[in-house]
Formats: C-alpha cells, sequence, structure tokens
C-alpha cells in the first residue's frame, strides 16, 4: 500500500510541476500516457521493448582473469561500448558483448565471494553421505550461493538495463535506446519520457511478478527458522 | 605435525565402541579418518560389509533450506522412498516434524533427525561424534535409549568418539582411552553385557576400574 501511494505522490508531483511549467521539456504524465498507449497499439512499444530485452537475455558471463578482472571494474562502461564497436562493428554481437563485459565483472567478484563462504562443514558432510556431484551442486552449494546470486541478479539487472541502452543509443537501429537517442535529436520529450516510463514499468513488473515471488520461495526456510 | 602414531583401533561386528580422549588428542582426526574425509595418513582403513557409512557429526550438520524429509530423502537411493524409513521415523519421534525446516527444530530433534540421516544409508559403520554434548539430561538420557534400540535393531558397528565416561559406558561394548598427542589406544576396556541397560551400580563398579586404569593425564573426560 505504501508503494502505491509513494507512486500516486511522485504522479501528483510531477503533474503539478508539469502545469505550473507548461513547457514541451516536461509533459504532463496524461501526456505521456497517451503516447505510450498509441506507440503499444501501433506495436513500436513493444517491438522496441522486445529488441532490448533480447540482448538482456542474450548476456552470459563465463570467463575471468583477475587483472582482467580488476581492469574491467575499473574501466567505464561507456568505453568498453565504444570498443566493442570500434573493434567487432555495429552489430548484434558488440552490443552483446559490450553489455557483458561491463557486468561480468561484478558477477564474477560478488559470485566467487559467496563461493568463498560456502559451509566446509556442509561439504563435509556431503562427501560422508556420498552425495553425487550433482546433487552436493543443487543441494549444498547453490542454495548457499543463492543470496550471493539473487544480489548480483538484482543490481545485475539494473545495470544492465541501463547499459543496454546505451549500447542501443551508440550503434543499433532499433530498441529503446535508440527510439530516445532519436526522439534527443527531435527533443520528443513526450515520447522520451513514454518510453523511458514504459520501461521503468516493465522493470518493476519483472521486480514484483517474478524476482520477488522467487525470492520468496528460495528464502521460506529463513522466515520458518526459530 | 604428527596427531596419531601407532594407533590401532579394532571393533568386532556389530559391537559398539566408545573412543575416549582428552581435548585436542586427535579424536575427531581419527573420526575423520574413519569416514573417509581425510586421506592424509599412512595405515589401512577397512570399513566391514558393503562399506556403508553413516555419521552423525557433532552439529547436526542438516540443510537448512530443505526439511526434515527433504533430508532423510537426500541420503536415500534414487529409488527408495521416505516410506522405506517409517519405523525409523517413529523411533525417533519425527512424524510429526517432517515439513519442518531444521531452523525450526530444537537442538536435540535436529541430532534426532541426524541420527535418523545417518541410520537411513543402512550403515554397516556408524560413526557418532559427540551426539549427546549441549543436550539436558532428559533429552540426552531419550537419545541414549534410542541409540541403543537402533544400533541393537539394525545391527550396525558403531564407533562413538565422547567426553563422557558416563556415556560410554552405558552405550559401548568396548572403551578406548587415548593417549595425548600423537595419540594412540592406550588403555582397551571390554565391557560386560548387555549394553544399554547397565545397571547404576554396574556403571559405577566400571567407572572406579576406569578410575584405576586410566591414565592421569585426562582432566577432559567427565563423569556426571
Amino acid at each position: 500500500m505504501a508503494k502505491i501511494l509513494s507512486l500516486a505522490a511522485l504522479l501528483g508531483l510531477w503533474a503539478l510541476v508539469a502545469w505550473l511549467a507548461q513547457s514541451p521539456l516536461l509533459p504532463s504524465p496524461l501526456s505521456v500516457g497517451e503516447m505510450v498507449v498509441v506507440e503499444t497499439r501501433s506495436g513500436e512499444l513493444p517491438f522496441q521493448m522486445t529488441c532490448t530485452l533480447a540482448r538482456v537475455r542474450s548476456k552470459l558471463i563465463d570467463r575471468y582473469a583477475d587483472p582482467w578482472l580488476v581492469v574491467l571494474l575499473n574501466l567505464p562502461a561507456l568505453v568498453i561500448i565504444i570498443f566493442a564497436y570500434i573493434w567487432i562493428g555495429l552489430n548484434e554481437t558488440a552490443a552483446i558483448v559490450a553489455v557483458a563485459l561491463n557486468k561480468l565483472p561484478n558477477v564474477i567478484v560478488v559470485t566467487r565471494e559467496g563461493a568463498r563462504s560456502l559451509d566446509p562443514a556442509l561439504d563435509d558432510m556431503a562427501q560422508a553421505f556420498r552425495f553425487t556431484w550433482q546433487s552436493k551442486l543443487r543441494n549444498v552449494v547453490l542454495p548457499q550461493l543463492a543470496p550471493y546470486l539473487a544480489a548480483v541478479s538484482r543490481s545485475g539487472l539494473s545495470i544492465i538495463w541501463k547499459i543496454v541502452l546505451v549500447v542501443e543509443l551508440l550503434g543499433r537501429p532499433n530498441g529503446v535506446g535508440f527510439v530516445l537517442g532519436s526522439s534527443f535529436s527531435l527533443f520528443d520529450m513526450t515520447r522520451i519520457l513514454s518510453y523511458a516510463i514504459s520501461f521503468v514499468a516493465l522493470m518493476l513488473a519483472i521486480e514484483t511478478f517474478l524476482v520477488q515471488p522467487l525470492e520468496r520461495r528460495t528464502n521460506r526456510w529463513r522466515r520458518n527458522a526459530a | 605435525m604428527e596427531v596419531i602414531r601407532d594407533l590401532r583401533l579394532q571393533l568386532d561386528a556389530f559391537s559398539f565402541g566408545a573412543l575416549i580422549g582428552p581435548s585436542g588428542c586427535g579424536k575427531t582426526t581419527i573420526l575423520h579418518i574413519a569416514a573417509g574425509l581425510d586421506a592424509d595418513f599412512t595405515g589401512e582403513r577397512r570399513i566391514p560389509g558393503r562399506g556403508r557409512l553413516g555419521m552423525v557429526f557433532q552439529e547436526p550438520r542438516l540443510l537448512p533450506w530443505r526439511t526434515v524429509a527433504d533430508n532423510l530423502r537426500l541420503v536415500l537411493s534414487p529409488d527408495e522412498s521416505l516410506g522405506k524409513l517409517d519405523g525409523l521415523i517413529e523411533t525417533l519421534g519425527l512424524g510429526a516434524h517432517l515439513s519442518h525446516y531444521p531452523g525450526e527444530l530444537s537442538l536435540g530433534l535436529a541430532r534426532r533427525v541426524a541420527i535418523a540421516r545417518a541410520f537411513a544409508v543402512r550403515p554397516d559403520f556408524l560413526l557418532l561424534d559427540e551426539p549427546f554434548v549441549s543436550l539436558d539430561v532428559a533429552v540426552a538420557a531419550r537419545l541414549r535409549e534410542e541409540l541403543t534400540t537402533l544400533t541393537q535393531r539394525e545391527r550396525v558397528t558403531t564407533l562413538l568418539v565422547t567426553h563422557d565416561l558416563n556415556d560410554a559406558i552405558q552405550l559401548a561394548d568396548k572403551l578406548f582411552f587415548l593417549s595425548t598427542r600423537p595419540a594412540s589406544v592406550a588403555v582397551e576396556m571390554a565391557l560386560p553385557p548387555p549394553r544399554g541397560a547397565r545397571s547404576k551400580a554396574t556403571i559405577d563398579e566400571i567407572a572406579g576400574e576406569v578410575g584405576a586404569r586410566v591414565p592421569a593425564y585426562m582432566p577432559d573426560v567427565t563423569r556426571a
């Protein structure tokens, strides 16, 4: 309930400021909402969102080396994106590589910390009872890594969305980032805000309907602890 | 650092041995070697029968994110169901707790689940690492009875590691007293049958004999 009231207050404040400003640089929530409806009916918004989603989902992170990790951690996202486009070309591969390289170091660092904190006592137990490696991975290792993976997923999703938009803005012919870029050149604030808010709404929906229920389910043993 | 030297520990089939020794003498190391968790030794380790091992650690070491039922299922073969453990579950009073998580259990209950898990694999050799520590008297007494029942019923060769002479005398067929490091068996004492049902007088008599035979450098061995 608090979240709903808070969002309503944000909308109210936006509407008030837009009415006071009377400027195309800050369209009202109503205009933005109308744009969302128009873009959705035309299929443009769903298409552009799908392009962005596909890029996020395609990213997978596997390989690292510690010095590379330090370098990547400290290299600005924009630089990595530009390198990828220059070296690989203005294509999907470069876009995905850029997103992956930007997110990779954070995932590795957090997962590594999780692996370091694995309980050796449970490892001994699994060994004493001759757990198969599959059973050990599923029942002993992954549940211990779950909080770290959840943290990196949550922070990772929010970062990845932002990086993907920059990737699209710099070198892709479609996607929300591309639309924002072209809208920026036309100073079309209504379109910018409609896409941005749709984007945020989608992220909130994923958080509310996917991430949080999954998190509640995997953490129910903690809530039941004496 | 040499922890053990010239250690020879042999148990008769289906018997119950108790390993007693001062703190830091190497009891846990011996237990880990017996469990196959430590391979850094020279010598021979032989498990009777099919070599199936059940172990009860000092901490229950249950998976906190799995229910009691799931913790038991995990040690069963893929073709076995939890129903196979009905008798064990009933003996240990776990029927009402199968859907609980380990965090919801008292220490005594968690230990009973750990014992059930150890017996669930139908072990040929059972290792018990201080299973009664931190339990109150009544809970510990009940657990001793249940262990006696189970080890006799399931015909398991058992090795108990304990500081408590009372526990050892009540449960075991044979006592092994360890020396200080590097540990070896300083004294072996066979106890008169039946184990698990010795009278107080018998226990006192045995304790007296232990006092006479066991070296004085074992201040950690307690007698309640």
